[in-house]
């Protein structure tokens, strides 16, 4: 079984609209939305939820009123300022359990926290898991974890050799949870000076974890001169530029109507990604390592 | 006055928004830029600081001393991150998964841990132009960026006006650089993604009881459905910037639109002041 994530660093770069058109170009393969808390990619693949599950994870404190004797001690020893007037704020608590093992009363008890939900659903383009962490919570790590569990054993349970991950922005625990053990972290980024930037960040991240990476330059005709500078650095870091895919208003049109931008009209956009797509398909049947847990 | 700069998905524009905002406050105003989104910190590109100096970022983990250690187990009974593990005559930290919190050292029996200080990032400070500039930096394969922002909002002034660049999303950083503030602006594009991921944020303010109101990058773009959305849920578009080549030029280069196009500047101060009345009003009405 392979595994592909499409990276970008910056957000905003086209990872969605990219696996998106994958996931019509694809055979065989389910489908992994891992940017959960802002998950846009069930916009345009449209699932029906076949099963819809509770993620619970991590703990909250809660103070007992009736039992607490304010001493105070709580308040004092929490490193995240999460406890105030004797009461637990649960958006700041790490849920450490700290307090209510301090507690010379034992006022406080750790309850479960529900910190999201996780969808197994059915797309015209194959099986689709996505998720969606609750406002403000934390853990999204683990969350990004479970969907890519989840992906792995459907993908085993109906013989499917592909699973494609659409990404989180950023390099912090999502991302890392993103992609370990994959056998290719596309990047898609663009010619701006943002793009360039967080490219950078977000590629010694998969050095940091060993992932093989490839560049995607999107929109490449904004700016010719940054494409040189990413052309520069990508040659200094040995990284292959799999595709340079031209700006089109024709990616937003087909995000409103819900649809892949290849399944909308045939443009250079179009042709670009299918390219794209058969290029990290022939790297990742020749030379892409199994997927690692 | 804290106003953050937020948006739920990425590249909608934040960071051309809090940057041309300083700019166009900083004759009139002492201004204060804190970049919160460590992960992937872009608003020194825009601003061309001159950093001054510069700090790690570190959290207490714990330090075994296995001359008092007994391997009595406790250490690892009250780690909730499952960060310690205790075998025969070894104990092993897992520092990556070490929140800092305290408890290991604070409840071991033998008083064997001791804690120590682990890097995992930086804050710098500098100026840029008039406007005074903090960013934090995640160290590579860090996971945890909450401590990193936490220390950038630590340098906040409290005589100034501060804009905080926030990172996406509506998870734990987005909830850690934007609590406290006065004011948080949503920068989002009219499309289904930008109004999908808007809806999140417009949660997640609201369940910190922030007052917000959204500007709309790449205008023209799209359907109407964000500017719909905003009449229904009575929520001010304080800003539109429509989408031009011009402006996407200049972004590429790393130039604000106070600096690229200096009739923004007047904008971007109207639009301080539209925040301002909203704030002082809100303030009145909590009074009340």
């Amino acid at each position: 079984m392979k595994e592909l994530v499409v990276l970008s660093g910056k957000g905003g770069t086209g990872k969605t609209s990219i696996v998106a058109s994958f996931a019509a170009l694809a055979q065989k393969k389910v489908l992994a939305d891992c940017d959960v808390d802002a998950a846009d990619l069930h916009l345009v693949l449209k699932p029906e939820i076949r099963q819809d599950n509770e993620f619970w994870s991590g703990q909250v404190a809660v103070v007992d009123e009736g039992k607490c004797t304010e001493c105070g001690l709580c308040q004092e020893l929490c490193r995240f300022q999460a406890i105030t007037d004797f009461k637990v704020d649960p958006i700041s608590c790490e849920g450490c359990a700290f307090c209510s093992h301090i507690c010379p009363v034992e006022a406080i008890k750790m309850e479960e926290r529900l910190s999201g939900r996780w969808f197994m659903s059915d797309t015209k383009y194959g099986p689709l898991v996505h998720a969606r962490l609750g406002i403000a919570q934390e853990n999204s790590g683990k969350l990004v974890a479970t969907v890519r569990q989840q992906a792995r054993a459907k993908a085993k349970r109906q013989n499917r050799n592909y699973i494609i991950i659409d990404g989180p922005p950023g390099i912090g625990c999502p991302v890392i949870s993103s992609l370990s053990g994959v056998s290719l972290a596309l990047i898609v980024t663009e010619p701006t000076l943002s793009g360039i930037h967080d490219l950078d960040r977000v590629v010694d991240v998969c050095r940091h974890f060993n992932v093989p990476v490839q560049v995607c330059i999107n929109k490449y005709d904004i700016n010719e001169d940054n494409v040189h500078h990413i052309e520069d650095y990508c040659r200094s870091h040995s990284l292959e530029i799999a595709a340079r895919i031209p700006f089109d208003n024709a990616v937003t049109e087909a995000m409103v109507l819900g649809t892949p931008v290849v399944e909308y009209r045939a443009t250079a956009v179009s042709w670009q990604i299918e390219l794209l797509w058969q290029h990290i398909l022939e790297f990742m049947k020749k030379e892409g390592r199994n997927a690692s847990i | 006055m804290i106003i953050s700069v937020a948006s739920g998905k990425g590249g909608t524009g934040k960071t051309l928004v809090a940057t041309s905002l300083a700019l166009a406050l900083k004759d009139r105003e002492k201004v204060q830029l804190l970049d919160c989104d460590v992960e992937e910190p872009d608003a020194h590109i825009f601003l061309r600081p001159v950093i001054t100096r510069s700090e790690p970022v570190s959290i207490l983990v714990p330090n075994v001393n296995a001359q008092k250690c007994t391997y009595c187990g406790k250490c690892a009974e009250v780690c909730a991150y499952h960060a310690i593990a205790v075998l025969k005559g070894h104990v092993i930290v897992f520092f990556q998964l070490c929140h800092g919190c305290g408890a290991c050292s604070y409840l071991c029996p033998e008083k064997a841990i001791s804690e120590m200080k682990r890097e995992m990032g930086i804050i710098e400070w500098g100026h840029a132009d008039g406007v005074e500039f903090v960013q934090g930096k995640l160290s590579i394969g860090e996971a945890m960026p909450t401590p990193v922002i936490r220390e950038v909002k630590e340098k906040a002034s409290h005589d100034a006006v501060v804009v905080i660049d926030v990172s996406p999303g509506t998870s734990c950083p987005v909830v850690e650089s934007i609590k406290d503030s006065d004011f948080c602006l949503l920068v989002t594009e009219p499309t289904p993604f930008g109004l999908n991921d808007l809806v999140l944020a417009v949660e997640t303010v609201r369940k910190l009881s922030i007052p917000c109101g959204v500007v709309i990058n790449r205008a023209g773009v799209g359907d109407g459905k964000v500017e719909q959305y905003c009449v229904e849920q009575n929520i001010p578009v304080m800003l539109t910037i429509p989408m031009n080549s011009g402006i996407a030029r200049l972004y590429s280069k790393g130039i604000t639109l106070a600096e690229g196009l200096p009739n923004w500047k007047k904008e971007f101060a109207r639009l301080f002041e539209r925040i301002g009345e909203i704030v002082r009003e809100r303030a009145c009405s909590l009074k009340r």
